[in-house]
């Protein structure tokens, strides 16, 4: 099994994100204890873990988000970070375009953003009000503010989670091919297996706050269920995660 | 027209065929109220007109304590043509206005400083929120001495009537600003400025805008005030001036235009929420 705490047997060479030894405490609970990981450039990393188990904390430390919290240990992140978060948050009062060029400027930074809701789907709808938007589409949206900075590393934090079962399919289609496109480096935080089978190039499970596993996904490229490998993985995964498979078939 | 299918409980028509055939509603009753009544808000106050009418024409109403419509109309009228309505209300507008402009300014730039930063905040809140306990009105003495009877003292009491509202509502759309998008805001790494103008300023807008609503009615309120205790112009003035003469037509034609002063100040302020909130307004209508 390819499971390790050093973090490190991944990368050659420079890598993205490098993290050794990452506290983080609130109170008396260390939700984050002596975390190692890297992310190679360009590599797809999917975070699994229960709720609880420390996700956000490590992605919100990764975006800076983490202000007040205490804590410790080293981590190197590029300068070019964009977040996804679960719901598309987009600003209300701003239409489509200025949701997307946020806080960008310069004279290219409104074609840029035309082009980016191109790319995922939304052209001609420039003008339009995020309230007018479904629950997809805004996410569509938030995808596109986050990949028309051109950000050497994405984080996403569930950002599928509030959507239904038939969007979040063609989201998965959409973020797979975004990335193919601009290749950042991911880390998407998720709690759905398949989607982490289905996205990532990487598995990590997180648990009390370290990486639990963390194993590569060689599975061919349409990734369905039903292949013995795609069992095999899935099986190792849920069992980190705590769910015995064989409990659960005898179960149902 | 005269089945009545479902009717079966109705009494049986004696000596009185008519009623039987009267149509009645199949089903349920609508609890709720059911459409708007057509130009339904000119209902209750045209009514009240023409009873005043009613009164007056058929003399119930005694014209030295309540003159009759057309005697007001006229008068007002009279006021017009010798252009005295339109000096005092130009004088009165000007007051309400600059009151309105210091004290819409001084609300909204305290609301900033106090939303904006928690040592703003400790300094600003406590005095406003000890300052709306003040009734406005009851500074007018101690105004009276520090800035005398002029215009200055009007326009000051005015100033402090209106800043309050401007300064609780604005403040309260500040605070209530989703501390997400200050999150997104650091993401997206806006600086302080471009952050008070993407997202604090809009998203304060429409706890300002609905200050500005209580604002405009607090500078009339004023306004009647102000006018009423020491003045040598304006429609508080006139007013005043005509209770010593025993004028009633003129107390109520003053009443008449505080009356559409107001109203026609909110519907202003309303076409503004409307214009500048349209991103809310997309799914209400």
């Amino acid at each position: 099994m390819a499971t390790h705490t050093g973090g490190l047997t991944k990368t050659e060479g420079h890598a993205t994100v490098r993290i050794e030894n990452l506290v983080r405490s609130f109170g008396e609970r260390r939700v984050l204890d002596g975390l190692d990981l890297s992310i190679a450039p360009g590599e797809f990393v999917a975070l699994l873990g229960r709720s609880g188990s420390g996700k956000s904390t490590l992605l919100r430390a990764l975006a800076r988000l983490d202000h007040e919290v205490a804590g410790g240990g080293e981590l190197t992140a590029p300068d070019h970070v964009s977040v996804v978060f679960q719901d598309a948050r987009l600003l209300p009062w701003k239409r489509l375009l200025d949701n997307v060029v946020l806080g960008l400027d310069g004279p290219s930074a409104r074609e840029r953003g035309t082009a980016a809701l191109a790319e995922v789907g939304l052209a001609g709808r420039e003008r339009a009000w995020p309230v007018e938007l479904s629950g997809g589409e805004q996410q569509r949206v938030s995808l596109a503010r986050s990949l028309v900075r051109e950000p050497q590393l994405l984080l996403a934090d569930e950002p599928f989670g509030a959507l239904d079962a038939l969007t979040r399919i063609r989201m998965h289609a959409l973020l797979r091919r975004l990335c193919e496109r601009h290749r950042p480096a991911v880390l998407l935080v998720t709690h759905d297996v398949d989607e982490a089978i289905a996205l990532a190039d990487r598995v990590v499970v997180l648990d009390r706050g370290r990486i639990a596993a963390d194993l590569p996904v060689d599975l061919p490229a349409p990734r369905r269920g039903g292949s013995a490998e795609y069992a095999a993985l899935r099986g190792r995964l849920l069992a980190r995660l705590g769910v015995d498979l064989v409990e659960e078939d005898n179960a149902a | 027209m005269s089945t009545t299918t479902l009717d079966e409980q109705a009494p049986p028509a004696v000596g009185a065929p008519a009623a039987a055939v009267r149509p009645r509603r199949a089903g349920r009753k609508r609890l709720g109220p059911g459409r708007p009544v057509p130009y339904g808000w000119a209902i209750g106050p045209l009514l009240l007109l023409a009873l005043w009418a009613a009164g007056s024409g058929l003399g119930l109403v005694d014209a030295r304590s309540l003159p009759a419509p057309w005697t007001i109309a006229g008068t007002a009228a009279d006021l017009i043509d010798s252009g005295k309505l339109q000096s005092h209300l130009a004088t009165s507008g000007q007051r309400a206005l600059l009151g309105l402009l210091f004290g819409v300014a001084a609300g909204l730039l305290l609301a900033l400083v106090s939303g904006l930063s928690r040592l703003g905040e400790a300094v600003i809140d406590g005095p406003v929120q000890i300052k709306r306990a003040i009734p406005s009105l009851a500074l007018i003495p101690l105004l009276i001495l520090w800035f005398g009877i002029g215009e200055t003292m009007k326009v000051i009491t005015i100033a402090l009537g209106v800043f309050v509202p401007v300064y609780i509502h604005t403040h309260n759309g500040l605070r209530t600003i989703d501390n997400r998008y200050a999150e997104l805001a650091e993401t997206v790494r806006l600086g302080r400025l471009a952050f008070v103008r993407h997202v604090v300023l809009p998203g304060a807008l429409p706890g300002f805008l609905l200050g500005m609503r209580f604002a405009v009615t607090a500078a009339w309120l004023a306004l009647v005030v102000v006018e009423q205790v020491n003045a040598t112009s304006g429609i508080g003035y006139m007013m005043e001036l005509a209770r010593t003469y025993g004028q009633t037509d003129v107390i109520i034609v003053g009443l008449v235009v505080y009356g559409l002063l107001g109203l026609v100040s909110d519907a202003l302020v309303r076409l503004v929420e409307r214009r500048t909130l349209t991103w809310r307004r997309t799914l209400a209508g």
